[in-house]
């Protein structure tokens, strides 16, 4: 998986600013995504292409259960929220789904990352590639459960 | 085992259990409503075009519909949801659908402890993040997406990793204007908005056993804004018969073992707790009410599943009889059985009196749905639950979380107001 960085550098991005409550009453995918990041960039539909990544601190996706959090960002072209935490629901949201991959990255990481890097993301290696600095990092490895859920396609297509 | 170690072991057939094992446990009690219900529905879509069939629920008698979010229907896109609701409760035979201008309804997390829908012990999810709410009658009590619940509806069954268990410990009886709001808001404090993330956390010692059901609910509730997994406390005789009185044949007393282990003991001393808030933009961000005293404010919101049960419109009104409220003020019961209460009581009519506008049963403007959202720079204090940005309107509003106390002092005075100040 190869693309480009979209990075926020902030703590908690929240589901109310990833796609705000008034907008939880569509179910179309589609416009879902014009509202993504709205709360805190919205000029994100417009500037994200197919394959971009989100790098961004600890804590991503906290707040709600929304799945409309991961439908919004994955329709836009994200292939993968690379972060040093993630809040529970939006982590498995995203890999029961099937939606993007949430990938746990530590602080050193992610200070090294920066806008419009681009990065090969690896997880079979556990590694991420910065094409731009031409640098080498790990990424925390899936849990065996998250692994073999991603390596399904999503929890429907998981066999006990 | 603790507690929510013995419910999920029992759910998923195992004699023992420690954090980090994976089980796929039994659910009890499934719970959507018009956000997740819709969403489910097109997870169904999806999977029928994979040849999944959808065409039978695994237990229809275990799943309940709310109607809460942008209820009574904002515009046509809610109504339309709500429309969708019927057709799914109708065509997979689900009989508990609570539905808005129909007897009782209101905000599900409400609806999980005033119909008694959860039992202490059972394992209950729920397409919403505060379904961690209803862990304070002794229940395995967690929020999912649309894809886990369809999972749970077609399932019976969804995968945990069993959570460590942090234990927070309340010494004695909370001080008179001092409310579980309070003591929940100081722990997100003092923990972080990621302080419980992935794990449980549970309350205990003679603060909670002193506590109401309803107050322990609030505690509860907002385990969700620490990032826990479930939040919970083991039920004793007034869970039950809380949960009695409400129509439940089969609640019972269901505790950990005598030997529970938990990862981590926080203890606080309740005579040292006072009236906190939450400054915006998050609910972290927490100070004493004292020292915000010259914060003025444009609203004062009573609403939500954290703050409009009957014990929150109770403790609104006895500030609020004989007063007048100086700022916009909106208070919108919890469900249809609280607001009836509340009008057979007069606190209603003294809401009225002070001037307030009583809404119906909704999550409203708690999540910047309809019903009182805040326009840009507006600043409210609220019962509810998270500030962060936008979350109850524009972007730049503000958002101040409080206990209905301080939400009601501070409508009189027009500023952050502790109760204890209030002349």
């Amino acid at each position: 998986m190869i693309g480009n960085v979209i990075k926020y550098e902030q703590d908690n991005i929240d589901t109310d600013v990833i796609i705000p409550g008034t907008y939880l009453k569509i179910h179309d995918y589609n416009e879902l995504a014009t509202h993504a990041m709205e709360g805190i960039d919205p000029d994100f539909p417009s500037k994200v292409k197919e394959g971009d990544f989100i790098v961004a601190g600890k804590n991503f996706g906290c707040g709600s259960s929304r799945e409309h959090a991961p439908i919004a960002l994955s329709t836009c072209g994200i292939k993968a929220v690379i972060a040093t935490s993630f809040a529970r629901i939006f982590y498995r949201n995203s890999v029961d789904g099937a939606f993007l991959l949430p990938i746990e990255i530590d602080d050193i990481t992610y200070q090294k990352i920066s806008n419009s890097d681009q990065l090969e993301v690896n997880i079979e290696k556990n590694e991420i590639k910065n094409l731009t600095k031409n640098e080498v990092y790990s990424m925390k490895p899936f849990s065996e459960i998250i692994a073999k859920i991603i390596a399904a396609g999503g929890l429907f297509k998981y066999k006990k | 085992m603790n507690i929510t170690e013995k419910i999920l072991a029992r759910a998923s057939g195992k004699s023992s259990l420690s954090p980090d094992d994976v089980v796929f446990a039994k659910v009890d009690k499934v719970m959507v409503h018009d956000v997740s219900g819709p969403g489910v529905l097109k997870v169904f879509d999806k999977l029928q075009k994979q040849g999944i069939d959808t065409s039978k629920l695994h237990d229809s008698t275990k799943v309940w519909i709310a109607e809460d979010h942008f209820v009574p229907s904002a515009e046509k896109i809610s109504a339309e949801n709500i429309v969708k609701l019927s057709n799914f409760s109708r065509q997979y035979d689900i009989k508990k659908h609570f539905k808005y201008g129909m007897g009782q309804y209101g905000i599900c997390h409400t609806l999980s402890h005033e119909e008694a829908l959860v039992n202490p012990g059972e394992v209950y999810v729920g397409g919403d993040s505060h379904t961690n709410t209803t862990g304070g009658l002794g229940a395995f009590a967690c929020g999912l997406g649309h894809t886990d619940v369809a999972y749970v509806l077609l399932n019976g069954e969804i995968w945990f990793k069993v959570p460590e268990t942090y234990y927070f410990k309340l010494n004695g009886k909370l001080p008179p204007h001092v409310m579980a709001k309070d003591f929940i808001l100081k722990i997100i404090g003092d923990i972080g908005t990621d302080g419980g993330a992935y794990n449980t956390m549970q309350f205990g010692g003679t603060g909670i056993d002193e506590m109401s059901v309803e107050s322990r609910l609030t505690l509860t509730n907002m385990t969700t804004e620490a990032g826990a997994k479930n939040g919970i406390i083991e039920a004793d005789e007034k869970t039950v018969q809380y949960l009695n009185e409400r129509g439940s044949n089969d609640a019972s007393v269901f505790h950990g073992d005598s030997d529970a282990e938990y990862s981590k003991v926080f203890e606080y001393e309740a005579s040292e707790l006072e009236p906190t808030v939450a400054k915006p933009f998050s609910p972290e961000n927490i100070t004493v009410a004292r020292e915000l005293s010259s914060t003025e404010l444009d609203k004062s919101y009573i609403g939500s599943c954290t703050g409009a049960k009957y014990e929150d419109l109770l403790a609104a009104a006895k500030i609020l009889k004989g007063r007048k409220v100086k700022i916009r003020t909106e208070v919108l019961p919890a469900a249809i059985s609280i607001y009836k209460k509340a009008v057979k009581d007069g606190l209603i009519g003294i809401f009225l009196d002070a001037g307030v506008t009583v809404g119906p049963p909704t999550c409203g403007a708690c999540c910047g749905a309809h019903m009182g959202v805040l326009a840009k720079d507006e600043i409210c204090v609220s019962t509810t639950n998270r500030n962060f940005p936008g979350r109850m309107g524009h972007v730049e509003s503000q958002t101040y979380l409080a206990s209905p106390q301080v939400a009601a002092a501070s409508a009189v005075t027009g500023k952050l107001t502790d109760p204890r100040d209030l002349n």
